[in-house]
Order: structure tokens, then sequence, then C-alpha cells
């Protein structure tokens, strides 16, 4: 039997400090929908998903209340549209936009993710009419995520994607007032089965239908972390593994319970940890609770390095599937403290990018200033596209260059999406560097210094 | 089915009787009880077996927590799996 203590505890990690399930993301295959017709090609997108997805938030909710657990997102994810629609015969991409906001809406979904294009190492006629409908779709639609994998350790970087995305997220933040930009991720080494938005879509390598499971608990680790300040940091990491553990044995539960009442395989946990604008649901705060001063201090990178490894340690024998992006997530809108470190002028770009390279994902939810050239998106996408080439990880950029805001104001996304100070980009031009375009060739796997 | 049933709050008369009646009128029957009061807030957690339970886990549920919010009390009812899945291996 449970005893009293572990009861208390389990209920005081979900009432006081935000443990919960992330999401519950539902991929869907839509490989069997292309059709050269764009009207039969929506239609039966639209069908599938409805279908497939039926139950998903009904069981999410049951779930949710029996376990008294919260599942905060379900959400659906599917195979990339540059490539389920490649054989129909059009032009504009927007529709299948509108189709899967309108699927997501009917199945009541909060995000739908897989307005997706893979050109690491070059561009089909469907990757680049994806790519073009981007900035509208993601205007006219509310649930839509798009996503575009520009480079990865084993092809390299296609630097000609990586000029185009530079433009592609200034166009979509002019049509959307920034907006729209929070839901587009620009990825290198794009995992295929990631249930997180806004980068999540169903790989070419995955089942017809699949539950993937996100879990969270930045709160969790940080009120365990309490009760051992001042030891030293192996200590610390053995305490971060016992609760990572904890957290993700919750989510292998959910996972698995939510895969046999949907009749839907079970594919993996990511063992991620995410925060949320609420107030004790910080990354940073972890961070600070290490011993640092403010998140973006020196001994912020190694910090993270070893609360990311010790997640991991303690996630994976935990669940008996893990997968997704599975490591610290650090954006910087969606987390109070690195909202507050931002403002104070204790975290900058640079510093966050340094961070990137010990954890998931990448430079995500930063306000830049209005006036950010294309080019310089480009190269901020570059810089992190290498970043992840080289250590052959998943890197991403989701940043939002704000309309008529500049370095100091503040914009908010509301809801999960949070708000975030528009953040200095160096002046420095990177333009001619960018117009090169061509590709970044791959690198060499061995010599490791 | 089991489930486990905590109910926090400040100590009062009655508390254990009146959670016992309402779960006995739902069917529910009651296999093991522990109790402390710390401080002066009460802590009841029961293992219970909801197996010949005559409405579904979300109205339960629903029940136990809006008698609680009567009477002070945050009355929580959980499947016991999710506290198998997080403290044993």
């Amino acid at each position: 039997m449970i005893t009293t203590n572990e009861i208390l505890e389990t209920i005081e990690m979900i009432s006081q400090q935000h443990l919960d399930i992330r999401t519950i993301t539902m991929g869907v295959s839509l490989r069997d929908c292309g059709h050269p017709d764009v009207k039969v090609c929506c239609d039966k997108i639209y069908d599938k998903i409805t279908r497939r997805a039926e139950k998903l938030v009904k069981t999410g909710e049951d779930i949710e209340r029996e376990f008294g657990i919260p599942i905060v997102n379900k959400r659906v994810s599917v195979t990339p549209i540059a490539i389920a629609c490649e054989a129909c015969e059009t032009e504009d991409y927007v529709p299948f936009a509108r189709t899967l906001d309108r699927a997501a809406k009917t199945v009541g979904v909060n995000f739908i993710g897989g307005f997706s294009a893979l050109v690491q190492k070059g561009f089909t006629q469907g990757d680049r009419k994806l790519i073009r409908a981007i900035p509208e779709a993601l205007t006219v639609t509310e649930r839509v995520c798009s996503s575009v994998n520009v480079g990865s350790t084993r092809a390299g970087i296609n630097m000609d994607a990586v000029a185009l995305m530079g433009k592609t997220v200034q166009r979509t933040a002019a049509l959307s007032q920034g907006l729209g930009c929070a839901k587009l991720v620009v990825f290198c080494n794009a995992v295929e089965d990631n249930p997180f938005m806004a980068g999540a879509f169903h790989g070419v390598g995955e089942p017809e239908c699949v539950i993937n499971v996100g879990v969270s608990g930045p709160g969790v680790v940080h009120s365990a972390l309490k009760e051992c300040a001042g030891q030293p940091l192996d200590v610390a990491a053995e305490v971060i593994k016992k609760t990572a553990f904890r957290v993700t044995r919750m989510g292998e539960l959910v996972a698995q319970e939510a895969s046999s009442r949907l009749g839907v395989p079970f594919g993996i946990v990511d063992l991620s940890l995410a925060p949320t604008p609420a107030v004790g649901d910080s990354v940073a705060d972890i961070l600070e609770e290490l011993g640092l001063e403010s998140v973006g201090a020196p001994g912020t990178t190694a910090a993270l390095a070893m609360l990311n490894d010790a997640v991991k340690k303690g996630g994976v024998m935990a669940s008996s599937n893990v997968g997704g992006l599975s490591g610290a997530f650090i954006p910087v809108s969606e987390d109070a403290g690195m909202i507050r470190a931002a403002s104070a002028g204790r975290l900058t770009i640079e510093k966050l990018e340094a961070m990137t390279c010990v954890c998931s994902v990448g430079l995500d939810m930063i306000a830049l200033p209005g006036d950010t050239t294309a080019e310089t998106i480009s190269a901020i996408i570059a810089d992190e596209a290498a970043i992840g080439m080289i250590n052959q990880k998943t890197t991403a950029v989701r940043v939002i260059p704000v309309p008529g805001k500049t370095v100091g104001d503040v914009v908010d996304f509301g809801g999960l999406l949070g708000r975030a100070p528009v953040m200095a980009v160096n002046p420095a031009s990177p333009a001619v560097f960018i117009r090169r375009g061509g590709r970044i060739p791959a690198p060499v796997n061995s010599l490791k210094n | 089915m089991k489930a486990i049933v905590t109910v926090i709050g400040r100590d009062a008369i009655g508390i254990i009787a009146n959670v016992c009646t309402l779960l006995a009128q739902n069917g529910v029957n009651v296999l093991d009880i522990s109790q402390t009061v710390m401080r002066e807030y009460f802590t009841m957690i029961m293992l219970v077996d909801i197996t010949g339970c005559m409405v579904n886990f979300s109205t339960l549920a629903d029940i136990l927590r809006k008698d609680g919010q009567e009477h002070g009390l945050d009355i929580r009812i959980q499947r016991e799996d999710i506290f198998e899945a997080m403290h044993r291996i």
C-alpha cells in the first residue's frame, strides 16, 4: 500500500507545484490524402483528422478526471503538408491550412501542427509552395502551426532555405502583427515524434496514427531542489533525476491509458521541462535555485547542462519509449523567470544561443525589434542550425519581429504564449553572407574538437 | 477498481462520518482509512473500491468536491494507479 506521505506528496506536486501533463498529441498520417483536386484533397484531410481524433479531447478529459492530473493540452500533428499535398494541382497551399484549422476546431484541439516542409537538402515544388503560403496561412488561421526543417547533421544546412525563412518570418510578422511567428518554427535536425507545439509534425517514418505525450514539471523540480539548498551539485543532480523519474512515470501512465482507450499505438513520452508563464512553473527559477543570481549570469550554461542531463537520466528509466525533443525548454515569453531576466537586461540573445548548445531546443519565443532585417533573422536561424548540425541535436528558432516595437517594449501574446520584452539584436549586418545562399556541407563526425 | 480519496482541511466534528455516508450512498466500499491531525489540519486518506459505484467516476469526483467545498475541505478522488506509478518501480 502506498504511504500517506507519498499520497500527500503527489497531491502537493499537482496542486501547489503545477505538475501536469503538458500535452497529449495524436499524430495522424495524411499520406493517403493526396489528390490532384484541391477540394477532394481538403475533404480527405478533414475527414481523416476528424475521424481519427474524434474522441481525443473527451478521452483526455476522462483521464484527467480519473487520475486527478491536469492534462493541459490535447493536440494533433499531421504529416508535413508539403509531402501530403504535393500531388495536388494547385499553386496555393493556404486552403490546406484552413482545412487543418477547421478540423482542429471540430475535434476541439487548441493547436494542430504539420503545416510543414523538410528542406534540409533542397526544395521540391510542394516545399516551395508551402513556404510561400506560410505568412498568409498563419494569419488567416488560428490553430495551425508551421515548421520548416532547414538543416541536419547528415545533410548540412540549406542556406537558400535559411535565406527564404528569414523573409518568411518577417512577412508573417508583418501580416499578423507578429502573432503568426509564435506558430512558426525553423528547425535543424527536426524530430518526427515531437508532441510539443509549434514544432510538432507527424514524420514519414511514423505509423498511421500514434499517441505521443509531453510531460512537464519545472515547478516540481524547483521545489525538490529547495530541499537540498547549498549541497554539492552532484546531490542536486540526484534530486533532479529522482523528480524527473516520478514526473515521467506519470506521463507514461497517461500515455498508456490514452493509447489503450483510443485504440491507437503509444509512441513516445517526451521528457521535456516545459515552463508556462505561471509563477512557480519556470525553468529559470530552477537555474536560480541552483545558485545563480539571475538566469543569464555566467554559469547559466553549466547549470542548464546539468539540469538537462539529469532530467534525461531520470526520465529514460521511467518510460518504455522516450523520444521527441526531451530536454529543458527555454522559451523567453513562456517563462516568468526568463521574462524577468530579459527585462532587467541580464539575459541576452547571445547567452540564450549558448544555452541552446546544451538543452533543447533553441531560440524560442523571443521578441525582436520590428525593424530587424530578414537577413539578420536568417543569420540567427543559420547560427542555431549550425549548433544543431555540429552537435547532432535538434535546434530551432521561433523569433517574433514585432512590427512597430523596439528594444525595451513588452509584447503580450496572450495565454500560454505569454509576454516578452523586445530584445536587442547585434546591429552588424550579415546580409552579404546570407545572400550567398547555397549549402553548408554536412560536417565531419570525427575529430571532435 | 481501486481509488484513493483524500480529505484535507480544518478539523471539525463529523468529517469521517460525512464522507463515509456520501461514499456509501454511491455504492463505494471503503477498504482502509488512515487519518491524522497535523497542526490544526485534518488529513484523511481512504483506499476505496469503486467497482460497485452507481455513478461514473467524474460524477463521483464532482459530488465529493462539491461536498468538500460546502464544508471547507479539499476532497479528491484519484485512481490508485497514479500513486503506484509515481512511487513504485
